[in-house]
């Protein structure tokens, strides 16, 4: 039997039995400590990256990106456009990678399909659930994945009730991701905490287990609709999270960041906190992701400037 | 009881702010007759790279506003240096080993010179641009279009009036700017900055590196973003050259060192025009 925290892998079990032992299951977990969780997060962002090590790193940070647009006024030929960039990021240079995934509202996921083509290794992700609010019924909800997915999405983007999960109803968070996750059938589900307006690292380190409690396959911090959104210690206690739950169930989760990371500098200090926390196994598109839309541009230009030796510029990117 | 020093530390100036170089470096500033006079910061690539993305994010704002206007904030300039003559009469006075008086007249010529060119602003179209006669039914103008984003490596010797000279004509033609100052008479360049801070003039249009052009200029040069570059401070003729040849990787205007110019001589549209762009547009008529 694994102990990490105190916890073992039949407390887990035990956990969700009824709403009161969730409760103290989720209060059983230690405390944040706030101003170290900041440090140690602005101290690993301080590492020096060497410039081999830097090339390296901006192909990884590329090959995991959610390529996302999340707008009111996407248009089927904007789609188009995005997974083109998703396949091709650099039209001047092939060997650039390719993004690990497209991320669109769920209406789109046909477009990304037609233009992606059947067998692309580029995954179809769509939000769902009420996105971004979250605030509809839970059969709404359910339609909302269950439509997305019947247009072919590979992952499903949920967002968390946190209306709910703020007035202490947790079970109700916790049967809802298990319904969407019924819901998803073969796809992957990634759980929106939406950390912006969880208020404090308690409550993203309760979210983030309750959210693996109801079986999701990846944790994501927000919607990249809610300042603030990705910030370093967010990111840190979310790892944590992860890094326990494997060393008590032995099972992989993933862990996707979005929102407010929009230049190579922010992307370089996350792939930092991933090999200083979890380890070197969530250093892959499989297990951690990078939801972005204007930062794959900068990646670009990085890459470009240490290709050339010179600094490249706007003009040499596409425009989103 | 004796006073405590209050000293000034001499910063960058880019997007409108005083920051010490990214690399935390900085380097001893002489006076005219050889003693310590202050420390400035020494600015590395990284400034460089930043001051580029100040000046053009500045760009779209300053390129656009209208004539009138960017004369009106460029006049502001001469009245702010006006109301700080003491402290820029000082400076020049250290760095350039000059006296009282012949300190005086080279602001006079600096401020002038603000003055002259502030009038340009809105003459420039009438001036460089052209209603082109075609056989047909057509209007055809030409009218003169800011490049971008200048690079400057400012005269070494003169420490204001040539700076002044190099950078206000590249500005009032609506482009934007990056200036690596005098490395060796860096201080008037900075109480400079403060007359620009305060003039009204939008935050990135002029960003000023004080440190060593050999080090900065070739990342400049080579920065394709960067859609001209005046080489007016690089005298050593091997180094101009091969920031020309860098220069080309995006075909960027450049201009060269001229051992003979006169700073304290009256200007001519040279400057005005040399990082200009022609637009040449059709029109029917009667439409």
């Amino acid at each position: 039997m694994t102990l990490v925290l105190g916890i073992s892998d039949s407390d887990l079990a035990a956990a969700t039995g009824s709403d009161a032992a969730l409760r103290r299951f989720l209060f059983g977990l230690p405390g944040v400590d706030q101003v170290g969780a900041e440090a140690r997060a602005a101290a690993l962002g301080t590492r020096s990256i060497k410039a081999q090590t830097k090339r390296d790193m901006i192909d990884l940070a590329i090959s995991m990106i959610d390529l996302t647009t999340l707008e009111g006024a996407d248009t089927p030929g904007k789609v188009n456009a995005l997974c083109v960039k998703a396949q091709h990021p650099d039209p001047t240079d092939q060997s650039a990678p390719h993004t690990a995934a497209v991320c669109v509202y769920g209406d789109m996921v046909p477009y990304a399909l037609q233009a992606l083509g059947p067998d692309s290794p580029i995954r179809i992700a769509a939000v769902a659930t009420a996105f971004p609010s979250g605030r509809a019924s839970l059969d709404v909800k359910i339609l909302d994945v269950r439509d997305a997915v019947a247009n072919g999405a590979h992952e499903i983007d949920m967002v968390i009730d946190r209306g709910a999960f703020l007035s202490g109803r947790y079970m109700q968070v916790f049967e809802e991701i298990q319904a969407v996750k019924q819901a998803c059938e073969h796809a992957h589900l990634k759980v929106i905490l939406e950390t912006g307006e969880l208020q404090t690292y308690d409550n993203v380190r309760r979210a983030s287990w309750l959210a693996m409690l109801a079986g999701a396959d990846f944790i994501k911090t927000s919607t990249g609709k809610v300042q603030p959104a990705a910030t370093a210690p967010v990111v840190l206690v979310m790892l944590e999270a992860v890094r326990d739950w494997h060393a008590i169930t032995g099972k992989h989760i993933g862990m996707k960041p979005a929102g407010g990371i929009r230049t190579t500098k922010d992307a370089l200090k996350m792939l930092v906190l991933v090999n200083e926390i979890p380890g070197e196994d969530w250093l892959s598109p499989d297990l951690f992701r990078i939801g972005a839309s204007t930062l794959l541009n900068d990646l670009l230009l990085q890459r470009q400037r240490l290709r050339d030796g010179g600094y490249s510029g706007p003009n040499y990117v596409t425009v989103d | 009881m004796s006073r405590i020093d209050v000293r000034k530390t001499y910063k960058l100036y880019i997007n409108g702010a005083f920051p010490r170089s990214e690399s935390g470096r900085s380097y001893e500033v002489l006076d005219a007759g050889g003693r310590f006079a202050a420390n400035a910061a020494l600015a590395s690539r990284k400034d460089a790279r930043d001051a580029v993305v100040a000046a053009r994010s500045a760009f779209k704002g300053w390129s656009h506003a209208n004539a009138y206007l960017r004369g009106q904030i460029v006049y502001r300039i001469a009245e702010v240096m006006e109301s700080r003559r003491a402290q820029l009469v000082a400076d020049v006075m250290a760095c350039e080993g000059l006296t009282e008086a012949r300190a005086k007249r080279v602001l006079d010529a600096a401020i002038d010179r603000v003055v002259w060119y502030a009038g340009w602003a809105d003459k420039l179209p009438a001036v460089l641009g052209n209603a082109n006669a075609v056989s047909g039914p057509f209007f055809n103008f030409s009218v003169p279009e800011p490049s971008g984003v200048i690079a400057i490596v400012a005269p070494e010797a003169s420490s204001l009036l040539a700076l002044v000279s190099v950078t206000i004509p590249v500005v009032v033609a609506g482009n934007t700017c990056v200036v690596v100052t005098s490395r060796t008479r860096p201080l008037p360049a900075i109480t400079w900055a403060e007359c620009l801070a305060t003039s009204d003039l939008p935050n990135g249009v002029v960003n000023l590196l004080t440190g060593d052009h050999a080090e900065i200029a070739p990342w400049l040069a080579s920065h394709k973003d960067v859609d001209g570059i005046d080489l007016s401070g690089v005298e050593d003729a091997a180094l101009a050259r091969s920031l020309e040849a860098a220069a080309a990787v995006n075909l960027k205007r450049f201009a060269r060192h001229d051992a003979e110019e006169d700073w304290a001589v009256r200007p001519n549209l040279r400057r005005l025009s040399r990082f200009l762009e022609t637009k040449t547009i059709l029109q029917p008529i009667g439409v």
